[in-house]
C-alpha cells in the first residue's frame, strides 16, 4: 500500500477488470447463470477492491500516469488525488453492493440479453471510474461520453416499450446538451495554449470574466447530469423506466461523477474565483432542492418519487458547494472547509441511501411487478427483509439521526451558521434565510420518506395479489445489507469519516478542519463549545433507554396482548382499499404549493354512477422552457430543410460553392 | 473532559433525567388543571395523569391483528427519544455530562426521529384514521421544523454557539441588556410549541372529534401499555419544550451541575415549570382551534418572528 | 452587545416593535384591528421620541411627541373608528396575495431596506443610527399593503403607516425635523384624513362599496 506506483496499477487495473468481465458475458449472452451468478460477483468483488484501495491510498501523494493509449500525440493522462480517490472510493463501494444486488435481480426475459447487459453494465461502472481518473480534457469527454451512451443502453433495457425508448432518448438528448457545455467549458479553460490536459488548465491564467464563463458553462453542463432545476426533466423520465439497479447506479453514483467534475473545475482546475460565484450556485441548489422535493410529494409513482428526491439531494449537495465558494471567494478558511466537507459527506452519503431505496422499490417491483403507490401496502408482513433494511435508507434519507443522513445536513447547518460573519451587508442577511429554505427542504423529505415508506410497506394490503409477494433473494439481501450497514456506519462514525474527507479539504482549499477533531465519538468540527454532536452516545442512550423500558414495562406489569380487529367506527364494510392513497397523503402539499403545480384534475360529481377521481401532476418547466424550445428546434429545422432538393446536382452545387469560399478564405 | 469521569456529574444527570420523566405528567396534569379552573371546572386534580398511566399500564393490550412489529416497538422508541432528550436539555444543571451529545440541531432532529415514528405506526394498521393524523403530523412537523431551527439560529448568534447549556450560560450572565430579537424569538418558539405539543390553536388535546384531531387520530389504535408509553412520551415532549424554553428565555437559576446547586435549581425549575404551565393554559383557553389549513399560515407567523429576529440582530447588532 | 446604554435599548426595542406591528398590520384582515394597531404604532412611536428627546437633550422633540399622541394615538385612530363604524366596512374581504406570500415578500423588502441602511447608518452620528433601516422598512411595508388591499379605508391607514415610518426615519437619522415641516406635516395629515373621509363617503355613494376596484371603470376608453 505504500508504493504509490503499485496502488496506481491495482486502480488503472480495476476498470479493465471490469471491461473483461462485462465482455465475457457475450460470449454465453442468452445464460443467466453466468452472468448472475460468476460474472456480476465478480464484478462487485472488483469494485469492493476499488473502494478499498482509495480508501486506503487516500491520504497519499498526488500520483499521475501516462497511458500508452489514446491517439497520437494525444495520450490519455491520469491522476490520482485525495479528491479522484474519493469519488472512486464512492464508486466502489456503493457500486459493489448495487453490483451484488443485479447479481440476483437480473432474469431473462424481454429486452437486451442477460449477456450484453452484463457488458453494458460493467462498461458503465469502469467509465465512471476513468471519468474521475481523467486528467486531461481529452479522457474525460471520451470517459464521460462512454457514461452517457453505457447508461441510455441500460436505461433502454425493455427497448421494446415505447415510453421506455422515449425516456431513453430524452436523457441522451440532455445528456449531450450538457456535454456540450463542458466541452465549450474545457474550450476556455485551456486559456490560449490548446493544451488540453488538466495541467495546463492549472497553470492557464484567466480573467475574471472568463472563469465566470466556464464556471458557468460548467455549471450548465454538469447541471444537465446532475438533475439541477430546469434541467431536471430527464430523471423523472429515466429512473422509473431503469430497471432499479441500473437507476440505483445513475441516481446514487453517476450524479456524484457530474458533482466530482464540477467540484474538480471550481476548485481545482480554475485559479480565478468569485465569491458571487457561490451565491449563484447557492441560489440554483435552493431552488432544486425544494422543487425536487414539493414534487416528490405528489408523486404517486415510487421510482419518480425518488427521481425527484434525487433532484432534492443534489439541490441539497449544491447548497453545500455554494456555500464552499461564498466562504472561500471572502477568505473564510474553516467554515469554507467546513462546507465543502459537508457537501462531500453528501455525496457519499445519498449514494448509499438512495441506491439502497431504489434496489428495495426494485424488490417490490419484482415481487408485485406494481410502481404505483396507489396499488402497494402491507409489504412487511411479505416482503420484512426489504422492508426493515428499507426503514434504514428511509429514515437516513429523511435526515433523523443517528444515520448518515443527518450528519451533513447538521455539518451543512454548523456552516450556515457561520454566514451571519460574512462581510457584505446583503448576502450576510440573504444567506441565513438559505438555512431555512435547506430546512425546510429536509423537512418536507420526512414527510416525502413517511409517505414512501407508509404506503409501500405499512397498513393493508390494497391489492389482493400483494399477498403472493416473496421475500428477496439472497443476493438481493445481501447487496441491501451492505449499503444499509454503510448507512449505519457514515451516520455513527462521523469523525472518522470527516478525518478521510479532510484530505480533500486540504487538497482543494489549502486548509482543512483537522485541527478541530480530537475525539473519535464526539463530532465537534469547530469548537466543543460551539456544537457538538456525538451519534454513538445518541444511538446507545435512545437503545439503552428503549430496551429498558421494555424490561420495566414487562417486568412490572403483565404483557398480555389479544389480537382484535382495528375500529372501524362502527362502520364494519372497510376495506384496505379505503386507505390513504398516495394522492391523499400528498394532498396538504398539493394545496400549500399550488402555483408548483400544472395540476389537471378531474373530479366527480354527486350524481356520478361510478365516480372517478383522477389528478395529474405535471411540470411547468415543460411548457416554460421546453416546449418553446422545442418548437424553435422544429422552426430552425423547418428552415434548414429547404435545403434538402433531393437533387444530386444541386447538392454537389453545395459541395462546390463551399470548396469556393473556402479558397476565397485562403486569399 | 474531566467531568465525564466525574461521578458527582453523572449522578446529576441521572437525577435531572428522573426528574423529567417524573414530573412530566404532573406537568400535563398541572396545565389540565389550570384550563379546568380557567374555565370554571373543578377539575380532574393534579395527580389524574398518574392515575391514568398507571390503568393503562394494568389493562392488557389490544393490537390490530394487521399491525407490524414496527407498531409494537414505536412507543418504546419513542419514550427512549424524549427521554434521549430530556438528558440532553439542560434542566437542572448546564454541565451534565450528556448534553455535549447533541446541540440545538441535533435536538430538533431527535424531535424529528420521533415524529417520523409515530407517523410510520400511524400508517401501519392501514385505517382511515391512522394515515390521516400521520399526514396532519408530519404537516404540522414540516412547517414547525424550519421556524424552529431559526428560533435557535437567533438565539445562538447571541451566544455564538448552539450548544444548550452554553447558551443558556451566556443568556443568563447577559445583564440587564434588552434583546428585542430575543422577544421575536421567544414569540415563535412558543408558537412553535403550541404546534408541535398539539395545544390548541392547532390541535385539541382533549377532543375526540374526527375533524379536528391530529395527535389523537395517530394513536387511535394504541391501547394499554402502549398507550401509556405513548401518552407519557408526549407529558415528556411538553416538559423537554418547556425546559428549552426556559433555558434560552428565562436562563436564571441554573445551576452548574454539582451536587450543591441541584436543590436551587429543582426549586428554580419548578416555579417556573408552575408559571410556565399557568401561562399555557391560559393561552389555550384565550384561543380558539384553527383549521387545518390555516396551521401553515400559523407556522409561517412563526417562522417570520424568528427571521425577523435574527435580521434585527443583525441590523440593531442586539 | 450589553454596554449599550439603556435608552439606546429602549429605542431599539421601539424599533422591533415598530416593525412587528407593521408586520401585524400586513396579515391583519379586520380593519379594526387594523385602526388598533396604528394606534399602538403611534404610541410606540411617541415613546421612541421621548426617549430620543430626553437622551440627545432636545427639547422641541418632546413637542413632536406630543402631536404624536395626540394626532397618531388619539385624533386620527378616533376619526378612523367613526368613519368605519358610518360606512359599515369592518371586513377587508380579498386580498390580492394571500397572506403567507405577502408575509414572504415583506420579508425580502425588510432584508432589501436593512442592506440599504447599513452604509447609510454608519456615517449618521446619532444614537438612533442602527434604527434606520427599521424605518425604511415600515415605509416599504406599509407601500406593499397599500398595494395589496382594495378597500379605500385600509389604503388610508397604510398611507398613516407610511408616514410613521417617515417620521420614525427623520427621528433616528437627524433627531427629526425642522419643527416647522414636522406642524405641517402633522397638519397635512389631517387635513388629508379630512378630506380623504369625505371622498369615502363620495366613493360609496358612487358606487355602493369601498371596494376600488370600481375605480378601474373611470379610466378612459
Amino acid at each position: 500500500m505504500t508504493d504509490p506506483a503499485w496502488t496506481m496499477t491495482a486502480t488503472l487495473a480495476i476498470p479493465l477488470a471490469w471491461v473483461a468481465i462485462g465482455s465475457l458475458g457475450l460470449l454465453r449472452a442468452r445464460s443467466v447463470l453466468i452472468a448472475g451468478r460468476v460474472l456480476f460477483p465478480l464484478g462487485a468483488a472488483a469494485a469492493l477492491l476499488l473502494a478499498f484501495l482509495s480508501l486506503a491510498s487516500i491520504g497519499a501523494p498526488v500520483q499521475t500516469a501516462v497511458l500508452p493509449l489514446g491517439l497520437p500525440d494525444l495520450p490519455f493522462h491520469v491522476r490520482l488525488d485525495a479528491l479522484a480517490r474519493l469519488f472512486l472510493f464512492l464508486i466502489g463501494a456503493a457500486s459493489a453492493g448495487i453490483t451484488i444486488f443485479a447479481a440476483g435481480y437480473f432474469r431473462s426475459g424481454e429486452g437486451t440479453p442477460p449477456g450484453l447487459l452484463c457488458l453494458q453494465y460493467h462498461v458503465f461502472l469502469a467509465s465512471m471510474a476513468m471519468v474521475v481518473m481523467a486528467d486531461d480534457a481529452y479522457l474525460f469527454m471520451v470517459a464521460w461520453e462512454t457514461m452517457a451512451l453505457s447508461s441510455f443502453f441500460l436505461v433502454t433495457t425493455q427497448h421494446r416499450i415505447a415510453e421506455i425508448r422515449a425516456a431513453g432518448f430524452l436523457y441522451l438528448l440532455l445528456a449531450h446538451i450538457g456535454a456540450i457545455g463542458i466541452l465549450l467549458c474545457f474550450g476556455l479553460l485551456q486559456g490560449g495554449s490548446w493544451q488540453f490536459t488538466f495541467d495546463a488548465m492549472r497553470a492557464a491564467r484567466l480573467t475574471p470574466a472568463w472563469s465566470s464563463a466556464a464556471f458557468f458553462l460548467a455549471v450548465f453542463g454538469f447541471g444537465a447530469k446532475a438533475g439541477i432545476v430546469p434541467m431536471h426533466v430527464w430523471l423523472p423520465e429515466a429512473h422509473p423506466a431503469a430497471p432499479s439497479p441500473v437507476s440505483a447506479l445513475m441516481s446514487g453514483v453517476m450524479l456524484k461523477t457530474a458533482v466530482y467534475g464540477l467540484l474538480r473545475v471550481g476548485f481545482d482546475l480554475l485559479q480565478v474565483r468569485c465569491w458571487w460565484w457561490g451565491l449563484a450556485v447557492l441560489g440554483l441548489g435552493l431552488f432544486s432542492a425544494l422543487y425536487g422535493v414539493i414534487f416528490a410529494a405528489a408523486q404517486t409513482d415510487m421510482k419518480r418519487l425518488l427521481a425527484y428526491s434525487s433532484i432534492e439531494n443534489i439541490g441539497i449537495i449544491f447548497i453545500g458547494l455554494g456555500l464552499a465558494l461564498l466562504f472561500q471567494g471572502f477568505g473564510m478558511a474553516l467554515p469554507a472547509a467546513l462546507a465543502l466537507a459537508a457537501t462531500l459527506y453528501h455525496c457519499i452519503n445519498h449514494a448509499f441511501f438512495k441506491s439502497l431505496l431504489f434496489l428495495a422499490t426494485g424488490s417490490v417491483l419484482h415481487a408485485t411487478r406494481q410502481r404505483s403507490l396507489g396499488k402497494l401496502g402491507g409489504l412487511i408482513h411479505r416482503m420484512p427483509t426489504v422492508a426493515w433494511l428499507a426503514l434504514v435508507g428511509t429514515l437516513a434519507i429523511a435526515g433523523l439521526p443517528p444515520l448518515n443522513g443527518f450528519v451533513s445536513e447538521w455539518l451543512l447547518l454548523q456552516g450556515f451558521l457561520f454566514s451571519f460573519d460574512l462581510p457584505h451587508s446583503f448576502v450576510n442577511m440573504l444567506v441565513p434565510i438559505g438555512a431555512a429554505g435547506l430546512a425546510l427542504a429536509v423537512a418536507l423529505a420526512a414527510y416525502v420518506m413517511v409517505k414512501f415508506y407508509g404506503i409501500i410497506f405499512l397498513g393493508r394490503m390494497r391489492e389482493p395479489r400483494l399477498a403472493a409477494a416473496k421475500d428477496c433473494g439472497r443476493l438481493e439481501s445481501l447487496g441491501l445489507m451492505w449499503l444499509a450497514a454503510v448507512c449505519v456506519l457514515l451516520g455513527i462514525f462521523p469523525v472518522t469519516v470527516l478525518a478521510l474527507l479532510d484530505n480533500v479539504n486540504q487538497l482543494l482549499l489549502g486548509s482543512g478542519l483537522a485541527p478541530q477533531i480530537d475525539h473519535w465519538w464526539l463530532l465537534a468540527p469547530v469548537a466543543r463549545a460551539r456544537a457538538s454532536y456525538s451519534p454513538l452516545v445518541f444511538l446507545l442512550g435512545i437503545a439503552g433507554v428503549t430496551w429498558l423500558t421494555v424490561l420495566v414495562v414487562h417486568n412490572f406489569y403483565h404483557g398480555r396482548v389479544r389480537l382484535t380487529d382495528p375500529w372501524d367506527c362502527g362502520f364494519p364494510l372497510q376495506n384496505a382499499r379505503m386507505q390513504d392513497t398516495a394522492e391523499g397523503f400528498g394532498q396538504p402539499i398539493r394545496q400549500i404549493f399550488e402555483p408548483f403545480f400544472q395540476m389537471r384534475r378531474e373530479l366527480p360529481t354527486p350524481f356520478d354512477g361510478a365516480p372517478r377521481y383522477r389528478v395529474e401532476i405535471g411540470d411547468r418547466f415543460w411548457i416554460w422552457l421546453y416546449q418553446p424550445a422545442a418548437r424553435l428546434v422544429q422552426a430552425t429545422a423547418r428552415v434548414v430543410g429547404l435545403l434538402q432538393q433531393g437533387r444530386i446536382a444541386v447538392y454537389l452545387l453545395y459541395s462546390f460553392l463551399t470548396l469556393v469560399a473556402l479558397l476565397l478564405l485562403t486569399l | 473532559m474531566n467531568h465525564v469521569v466525574n461521578a458527582g456529574a453523572w449522578l446529576a444527570q441521572l437525577v435531572a433525567v428522573t426528574t423529567a420523566i417524573a414530573a412530566a405528567p404532573l406537568l400535563m396534569g398541572w396545565v389540565n388543571q389550570c384550563r379546568a379552573w380557567l374555565q370554571n371546572r373543578s377539575g380532574a386534580g393534579l395527580l389524574q395523569p398518574y392515575r391514568m398511566l398507571r390503568k393503562l399500564l394494568y389493562k392488557d393490550a389490544a393490537i390490530a391483528s394487521a399491525a407490524s412489529p414496527l407498531f409494537r416497538v414505536t412507543p418504546y422508541i419513542l419514550f427512549g427519544a424524549m427521554v434521549c432528550a430530556a438528558a440532553v436539555i439542560p434542566s437542572l444543571g448546564t454541565t451534565l455530562p450528556f448534553t455535549a451529545a447533541a446541540d440545538t440541531i441535533a435536538l430538533v432532529g431527535l424531535f424529528a426521529l420521533a415524529r417520523v415514528f409515530i407517523a410510520l405506526a400511524a400508517m401501519d394498521i392501514g385505517t382511515a384514521f391512522g394515515s390521516l393524523g400521520a399526514r396532519r403530523e408530519m404537516l404540522v412537523g414540516f412547517l414547525a421544523e424550519p421556524a424552529l431551527l431559526m428560533v435557535f439560529f437567533t438565539v445562538s448568534l447571541i451566544a455564538h454557539s448552539t450548544a444548550l447549556p452554553t447558551m443558556a450560560q451566556a443568556l443568563a450572565h447577559r445583564g440587564a441588556a434588552i434583546y428585542p430579537s430575543l422577544a421575536f424569538a421567544a414569540v415563535a418558539f412558543l408558537m412553535v410549541l403550541l404546534a408541535e405539543n398539539a395545544r390548541i390553536p392547532i390541535d385539541n388535546p382533549a377532543t375526540h372529534l374526527e375533524l379536528t384531531m391530529i395527535h389523537e387520530a395517530m394513536v387511535l389504535e394504541y391501547s394499554a401499555r402502549h398507550l401509556a408509553l405513548i401518552e407519557w412520551s408526549a407529558a415528556l415532549k411538553l416538559f423537554n419544550y418547556c425546559c428549552i424554553g426556559l433555558a434560552l428565555f428565562l436562563p436564571w437559576g441554573l445551576g452548574a451541575g454539582d451536587w450543591r446547586s441541584l436543590v436551587p435549581a429543582l426549586g428554580f425549575l419548578t416555579a417556573k415549570l408552575a408559571v410556565a404551565g399557568a401561562a399555557l393554559a391560559l393561552i389555550e383557553t384565550f384561543s380558539a382551534k384553527m383549521r387545518i389549513f390555516r396551521a401553515p399560515e400559523f407556522l409561517a407567523t412563526a417562522f417570520l418572528l424568528a427571521v425577523l429576529g435574527l435580521l434585527v440582530h443583525l441590523l440593531l447588532g442586539s | 452587545m450589553a454596554n449599550l446604554p439603556l435608552s439606546s435599548q429602549i429605542i431599539n426595542l421601539c424599533a422591533a416593535v415598530l416593525l412587528l406591528v407593521s408586520f401585524a398590520m400586513l396579515s391583519q384582515r379586520r380593519v379594526l384591528s387594523l385602526v388598533q394597531l396604528f394606534a399602538l404604532q403611534g404610541a410606540v412611536l411617541c415613546l421612541s421620541t421621548i426617549t430620543v428627546a430626553w437622551t440627545a437633550g432636545r427639547s422641541e422633540l418632546y413637542v413632536s411627541a406630543a402631536v404624536t399622541l395626540a394626532l397618531k394615538v388619539l385624533l386620527l385612530p378616533y376619526i378612523l373608528h367613526r368613519l368605519i363604524r358610518a360606512l359599515n366596512a369592518r371586513w377587508e374581504t380579498e386580498l390580492l396575495l394571500n397572506v403567507p406570500a405577502t408575509m414572504l415578500v415583506g420579508l425580502l423588502l425588510v432584508i432589501f431596506s436593512f442592506g440599504l441602511a447599513q452604509p447609510i447608518s454608519q456615517l449618521a452620528a446619532t444614537v438612533t443610527r442602527s434604527t434606520l433601516g427599521i424605518a425604511i422598512a415600515v415605509v416599504m411595508l406599509s407601500f406593499l399593503m397599500m398595494i395589496t388591499r382594495r378597500k379605500a379605508v385600509t389604503q388610508v391607514i397604510g398611507f398613516l403607516a407610511m408616514e410613521n415610518g417617515l417620521f420614525f426615519a427623520a427621528t433616528s437619522a437627524t433627531y427629526g425635523m425642522p419643527m416647522v415641516v414636522e406642524l405641517g406635516v402633522a397638519l397635512d395629515v389631517l387635513v388629508a384624513m379630512l378630506i380623504l373621509g369625505v371622498f369615502f363617503f363620495q366613493i360609496r355613494e358612487q358606487f355602493d362599496s369601498l371596494d376600488l376596484r370600481n375605480l378601474e371603470a373611470l379610466k378612459e376608453e
